[in-house]
């Protein structure tokens, strides 16, 4: 089996679904001959042609907006948004649009798109290159949002997203772009969305995380009987699995890099509030970022929960 | 080195019947007696169904209704030229569109009364719901014409808002976007001269609206939006161009919204009777009975009878609309997903 890095992961999932379904169509900034601003979409259209992987005007709300417009046409557009902050421009079309499209209709259209954006900090990049706003997007009903941890769940999770009748935000973590190589099965498997994984077993406490984050939470837990959820769904939360955990461990730190006020945290720490509060032993822990803009790179490490502040929750709720 | 002209450009104007209803006839579209007709009974359907919506809305049972009235032509002219497999993305201001394709009377009310179950468009219409959001529909089109075209389908796309979405970073990026890529796409902007209460001149510097198609590499024209024969000529022209390699056209329908922004707004505060009076002589139902009548094919009578033909049809609309029974409160949930999420599969039961 191949050892490949989420990039390439990415891209093989991209390219097999082009090669089975010729409504797949992926439409961007600098998709097509520059293969990506990452190289995500890297010799896609040699491969399909230009009429299936475009290279767009510069204009974020008419890329989501044309996508909406072929998804309802029958089409399976997967349009990238350059960077998560970039996206701010296409959030009307996104929220107005895309996720309630088939509700709108009442069911006459459906809006079966991807929309693929790299998100997350520390890679060195200028001013909205390093957002983490996933909040924002899974308070949008009619939007499930997917955050990939890794090169194999990349893939499994991408070709599911490309399959599902309704929009998808899958958002790319650009820290572990290249930052791991896994195995990847060349073949066609999906991971059904909606569903988080135990990456690690465990029984004094829950540690609950995503994207990068998982990969500092998993090197911060060394000595710590932690039991960590990678949600890799973000909406819709898999419940379930939150649940079962934390009535086993009957403590819960959650880490994620987006600042801490209305972040997806919140809304994890208040369903395990009304779901599980008599199994609790603790009160629920976030490691968040500060409630400020990302800052560039000088100070992101600072700003990013590092092992330190992980380690830190977990002896406080172990304390209980 | 001197200055030099990079570029010069031209506006056309495009006017078929003139205020007296006298045609040019060397710009009369290619329409039978019967289309005419046709027409004209679309339009005075158009009115009716206004001024009965008006009326519902003021007896409270309708919802916020946005008037149409003086917009007939624009809007019964241009939906003529389309044909059943094209693709109309309409804003909300667009009845006389719906109603000249054939969208149900009843289902139409059925929406200002506040049942979104009436924007599940009938199968055989290729019509997305109503567009709340000013210009958001825009680049939809502008997807479904690159769909359309990657599918190599014969359908054109027509795409319909107001003056005031003109202003919007979505107009200029959809038809920057159309014009890229040559895309067959009708553009059909009802200039009906008021965005609520901002004129005209408050939302552009531009002598014309049409003339914007031209920094994006296509033609602009401006049509006398109350002239039904000049927009279903510079509709018909644009859409054989569309669906025939000659990428999209920007029509400006020059028109006059009569009555208020909505049911909820008061035009006597930003506008003057004058203004008003003005374009009540312009009425594009009155120049096309002016028409009519020149040539013997219209009478004072023949004109009841299609007004005294459209009330009924109304009426029946009326009724069937009120008599469909409301919305189950389940309802709330089945289209927000193909399958809902556990979470809503809960709330859905009442946990």
């Amino acid at each position: 089996m191949a050892q490949l890095n989420m990039v390439q992961a990415i891209n093989q999932a991209l390219a097999d679904e082009m090669a089975r379904d010729d409504r797949v169509v992926l439409l961007g900034e600098d998709v097509g001959r520059d293969g990506g601003v990452f190289r995500v979409t890297d010799g896609l259209q040699d491969r399909f042609g230009a009429e299936r992987v475009l290279d767009t005007p510069l204009c974020e709300s008419a890329i989501m907006g044309a996508a909406i417009g072929m998804a309802a046409y029958g089409l399976r557009p997967v349009p990238e948004i350059q960077f998560m902050g970039f996206t701010y421009s296409a959030f009307e079309q996104l929220f107005a649009h895309a996720a309630r499209l088939r509700s709108r209709s009442r069911g006459r259209y459906s809006c079966p798109l991807v929309v693929r954006t790299p998100y997350g900090g520390g890679i060195k990049a200028p001013e909205l290159h390093e957002e983490s706003t996933e909040a924002i997007f899974c308070h949008i009903p009619g939007l499930k949002v997917v955050v990939p941890s890794g090169p194999y769940n990349a893939k499994g999770l991408l070709l599911a997203a490309l399959r599902d009748p309704d929009p998808v935000l899958f958002l790319e973590p650009t820290r572990l772009y290249r930052m791991v190589k896994e195995e990847v099965p060349e073949g066609d498997y999906q991971l059904e969305l909606g569903k988080a994984r135990v990456a690690r077993k465990g029984s004094a406490v829950t540690v609950v995380a995503w994207g990068s984050m998982l990969e500092r939470v998993l090197r911060a837990i060394d000595g710590y009987d932690a039991e960590v959820i990678d949600l890799l769904t973000l909406n819709p939360l898999d419940l379930e699995a939150l649940l079962s955990s934390v009535q086993k461990t009957g403590r819960a730190v959650i880490v994620h890099e987006a600042i801490k006020t209305c972040g997806l945290g919140a809304e994890i720490a208040a369903t395990l509030a009304e779901e599980a509060m008599l199994h609790l032993r603790a009160p629920i822990l976030r490691v968040t970022a500060p409630d400020v803009p990302v800052p560039l790179a000088k100070l992101i490490d600072q700003y990013l929960p590092g092992p330190d502040r992980i380690r830190a929750a977990l002896d406080e709720v172990l304390k209980y | 080195m001197p200055e030099e002209v990079l570029a010069t450009f031209q506006v056309k104007r495009v006017s078929v019947l003139n205020e007296n209803g006298s045609a040019d006839l060397d710009l009369m579209p290619e329409l039978s007696a019967d289309q005419i007709w046709r027409m004209y009974q679309l339009m005075v359907l158009s009115r009716c169904f206004d001024e009965r919506a008006v009326s519902l809305q003021r007896e409270g049972r309708l919802g916020t209704y946005p008037p149409i009235r003086g917009q007939e032509a624009a809007q019964v002219g241009s939906a003529f030229a389309l044909k059943a497999d094209d693709w109309v993305f309409p804003s909300f201001r667009e009845m006389g569109v719906h109603l000249t394709l054939g969208y149900p009377i009843p289902q139409l009310l059925q929406y200002w009364a506040g049942d979104e179950r009436a924007q599940k468009t009938p199968p055989q219409l290729n019509i997305f719901p109503f567009c709340v959001a000013v210009g958001s529909q825009i680049p939809h089109a502008v997807g479904a014409a690159l769909a359309a075209r990657y599918r190599r389908d014969s359908a054109a796309v027509a795409v319909y808002f107001g003056d005031g979405a003109t202003s919007k970073g979505d107009f200029h990026e959809a038809m920057n976007m159309a014009g890229v890529y040559q895309l067959p796409i009708v553009f059909i902007c009802q200039n009906n001269q008021w965005a609520i209460s901002v004129p005209l001149k408050g939302q552009t510097a531009s002598a014309s609206l049409a003339q914007k198609a031209l920094a994006y590499g296509f033609e602009g024209v401006q049509v006398d939006g109350n002239d039904v024969l000049a927009v279903y000529r510079a509709t018909k022209q644009a859409l054989e161009k569309a669906t025939s390699g000659g990428g999209p056209t920007f029509l400006e329908c020059l028109t006059y919204r009569m009555a208020d922004h909505t049911t909820a707004d008061d035009a006597g505060r930003y506008r003057s009777d004058e203004e008003v009076a003005l374009w009540n002589g312009r009425d594009p139902i009155l120049r096309l009975e002016r028409f009519l009548a020149a040539s013997g094919a219209w009478t004072p009578e023949q004109g009841r009878g299609v007004k005294e033909e459209a009330t009924s049809l109304i009426d029946r609309g009326v009724g069937e609309m009120e008599a469909v029974p409301p919305p189950d409160p389940a309802e709330l949930f089945d289209a927000t997903l193909a399958a809902l999420t556990p979470r809503q599969a809960g709330q859905r039961k009442g946990r």
